[in-house]
C-alpha cells in the first residue's frame, strides 16, 4: 500500500541520478490585498515537491486550495514568497521557457484563426511561415482537427477548442507539460477520448507531466504519481501515492481494474476529510 | 393589401422610406406660410439649392472637397495619435499613473472653446481646422484603446507569453488586435466627430468649406441653404461611417456575432 507522509513527501520511487524536471523547495505563496495590506491570504505553505523527468504526477485537492497557483509558480507567471523553484536543476528565473502550460479557460487568441494559434508558438520563435504551416497542419491532424484550420475560436465547440489548445501546447515540445484542470468544462464522453490522446501522446514522447485536477479517477487513471493537496488556506502535499497500474492505460477501462478501486479507496481515504474542510471553510466565508 | 405591407422586416425599408415622405410631406404643407417658410425653410428650394451646387451650378466640390480633406486628415491623425498613446499609457504604467490627472482634465475641457487659438497658433487654413478635429477625434480614441488594453484576458496574456512571445510580439498580436475591437466601436463615434471639428472650425472662420457656406448663408437670413448644407453633411458623415463599417467587418471576422446559424 502507499505511504501517507505528513510534512514532507518521500522523493519518487524511481528518482534517477538526474536532476528533476520540477522541484519546488518550501514554496510558500502569500497574497495581499492591494486595497488593504493588511488582508492576506496565504495561499500555499511550505510545499516540498518533484516531478521528474519523462514522470506523470497529478496533484488532486479540494476546490480554492492553491492549485493553480503551484501551476503558476512553475511556469513562472507568478513569484512565490519564500521558497526555491528549480528545473531541471537550474533555478527558475522569469517565465519557465521549458514548459508548455494548458490552462483551464480559453486561453487562444481570439483573433487568430486554429492554425494561427496552433503555430503561435513557432511563430513566436521565429520559424519560418511555411514550416510552421506544415509541422502546424501536421499538429491539427494528430489532435483529430484537420480540416478545421481556418475555424475562428468562437465557430469551435468546447472540446474543439481544447484540442486546439492541446496542440498549441504541444507544437512548441516542451520538456515540462504544466495542465491546469484542462478537461473539467468537458462533457465526459469527449473528457476520455482527450484523456486518452493525452496519454497516447505522452507515452510517445515521455515528457514531464504536472497535471492540475479535482477528479481522483482521472488523476489515477492517467498519472504515475497523485499527490493530494489539504485544504486552503496553507496548501501543503498530505499524501503521495505510486500509482502502480499497468501501462498503455485506457482511461475508461483502467477504472475497473481491481488495483484501480484499491487505489482510489486510499487516495479517497486522504482526500475525503480534506473536501469536507474545504467547504466547511467556503460555507463559513459566505 | 394591409397584409402586403404590415411592417415587418421585410417591408422595413418601405416603412423607412415612409416616415422620411411624411417627415417631408409635413414640412412643405406647413411651410406654404411665408412666415413659418421664413425660419424652416422650404424642402424644395432646399433640394433645388442641392442640385445647383452639385449639377447645374457645381460649385460645391472645392468647398466640400476642403471640409472632406480636413475631416480625413483629423480622423487619421487623432486615430493615430490615439492609439500610439493610448497603447504607451496602458502598458507604461508609471507614465499613465503620472498623466492621468492631466489626461482627466484635457477630456473635460470643453475644446470647442480651443478654436480661436487653433486660428491664432495656426492661421485660417485647414490646419487649425485639423487641429481642432483632432481634439475632438484623439480622446475618444485614446480612452477606447487605454480600456482595451486594460481588459486583455489575463489568460490569454498569459498563455501568449507561455508561448514564448517577446514584448514586441505582445503588442503586436495581443495588445493591438486586442484593443482594435474597442477602438473600431469608437471610430463611429469619432469619424462623426471629425466632422464637427471641421465645421465648427469652418463656421468660426474661414474662407471656404461647407461651414463657410452655412455661415455666409446664415449672414443673408437663406434657411433653405443652411439646410441644404447640413443635409449635404449629414450625407457625407453617413457615409464615412458607412466606410468605417466596411473596414471593421473585414478587420473583425474573428468576433463572434450573434445569429449565425443558416436556416434550411
Amino acid at each position: 500500500m502507499s505511504t501517507v507522509s505528513s510534512a514532507t513527501p518521500t522523493p519518487a520511487a524511481h528518482a534517477s541520478v538526474s536532476a528533476p524536471a520540477l522541484r519546488f523547495e518550501n514554496l510558500t505563496c502569500t497574497f495581499v490585498s492591494r486595497e488593504d495590506r493588511s488582508q492576506r491570504y496565504t495561499a500555499v505553505k511550505d510545499t516540498t515537491m518533484s516531478v521528474e523527468a519523462g514522470e506523470f504526477v497529478s496533484v488532486v485537492g479540494p476546490t480554492g486550495c492553491g492549485k493553480s497557483t503551484l501551476l503558476n509558480i512553475a511556469a513562472g507567471l507568478l513569484q512565490p514568497s519564500s521558497g526555491s523553484i528549480s528545473v531541471f536543476g537550474k533555478p527558475l528565473e522569469g517565465i519557465n521557457t521549458r514548459a508548455g502550460y494548458m490552462f483551464q479557460g480559453d486561453a487562444l487568441l481570439p483573433w487568430r484563426n486554429a492554425l494561427d494559434n496552433v503555430v503561435a508558438g513557432l511563430e513566436f520563435a521565429g520559424v519560418g511561415r511555411r514550416e510552421a504551416v506544415e509541422r502546424g497542419e501536421e499538429w491539427l491532424r494528430r489532435v483529430g482537427l484537420g480540416g478545421f484550420g481556418d475555424r475562428f475560436p468562437h465557430q469551435m465547440s468546447g472540446g474543439m477548442r481544447k484540442r486546439t489548445m492541446l496542440a498549441q501546447t504541444l507544437i512548441r515540445d516542451p520538456d515540462i507539460i504544466l495542465m491546469d484542470e484542462p478537461f473539467s468544462a468537458l462533457d465526459i464522453q469527449t473528457r476520455q477520448l482527450m484523456e486518452n490522446e493525452v496519454l497516447e501522446l505522452w507515452m510517445a514522447k515521455r515528457k514531464a507531466v504536472l497535471f492540475i485536477t479535482h477528479d481522483l479517477d482521472e488523476a489515477i487513471a492517467m498519472s504515475d504519481r497523485v499527490i493530494v493537496l489539504s485544504a486552503g488556506p496553507g496548501t501543503h502535499p498530505i499524501g503521495e501515492f505510486a500509482i502502480d497500474l499497468p501501462r498503455p492505460r485506457d482511461v475508461s477501462e483502467v477504472r475497473m481494474h481491481p488495483r484501480f478501486v484499491e487505489l482510489h479507496a486510499a487516495i479517497w481515504g486522504v482526500l475525503r476529510e480534506e473536501v469536507l474542510k474545504g467547504y466547511a471553510q467556503q460555507k463559513l466565508v459566505a | 393589401m394591409w397584409n402586403f405591407i404590415k411592417p415587418s422586416y421585410k417591408t422595413l425599408r418601405f416603412w423607412q422610406l415612409a416616415v422620411l415622405v411624411v417627415i417631408l410631406a409635413v414640412w412643405h404643407g406647413i411651410t406654404r406660410d411665408p412666415a413659418v417658410s421664413f425660419f424652416f425653410g422650404e424642402p424644395i428650394k432646399v433640394f433645388q439649392r442641392i442640385w445647383q451646387w452639385f449639377i447645374t451650378d457645381a460649385d460645391i466640390y472645392t468647398h466640400l472637397g476642403i471640409t472632406l480633406l480636413e475631416t480625413m486628415l483629423a480622423f487619421a491623425i487623432g486615430t493615430i495619435a490615439g492609439l500610439g498613446f493610448g497603447l504607451w499609457l496602458a502598458l507604461s504604467t508609471m507614465a499613465g499613473a503620472i498623466l492621468d490627472p492631466y489626461i482627466k482634465a484635457m477630456n473635460s475641457m470643453p475644446r470647442v472653446i480651443l478654436a480661436p487659438i487653433f486660428a491664432l497658433w495656426f492661421g485660417l487654413g485647414i490646419w487649425s481646422k485639423v487641429a481642432l478635429a483632432v481634439t475632438l477625434v484623439f480622446f475618444i480614441v485614446f480612452f477606447n484603446v487605454y480600456q482595451g488594453v486594460k481588459e486583455v484576458s489575463p489568460v490569454v496574456l498569459a498563455n501568449a507569453r507561455m508561448l514564448g512571445a517577446n514584448g514586441r510580439q505582445l503588442l503586436r498580436q495581443v495588445y493591438l488586435p486586442s484593443a482594435t475591437s474597442w477602438v473600431f466601436s469608437s471610430l463611429h463615434t469619432s469619424v462623426g466627430l471629425a466632422f464637427v471639428g471641421a465645421v465648427v472650425g469652418e463656421y468660426l472662420g474661414s474662407a471656404r468649406g461647407v461651414g463657410y457656406l452655412i455661415l455666409q448663408a446664415e449672414g443673408t437670413f437663406d434657411v433653405n441653404t443652411v439646410f441644404a448644407g447640413i443635409i449635404v453633411l449629414t450625407a457625407c458623415a453617413l457615409f464615412l461611417d458607412l466606410m468605417v463599417g466596411v473596414v471593421e467587418k473585414r478587420l473583425m471576422k474573428w468576433q463572434p456575432r450573434s445569429g449565425e446559424t443558416e436556416r434550411l
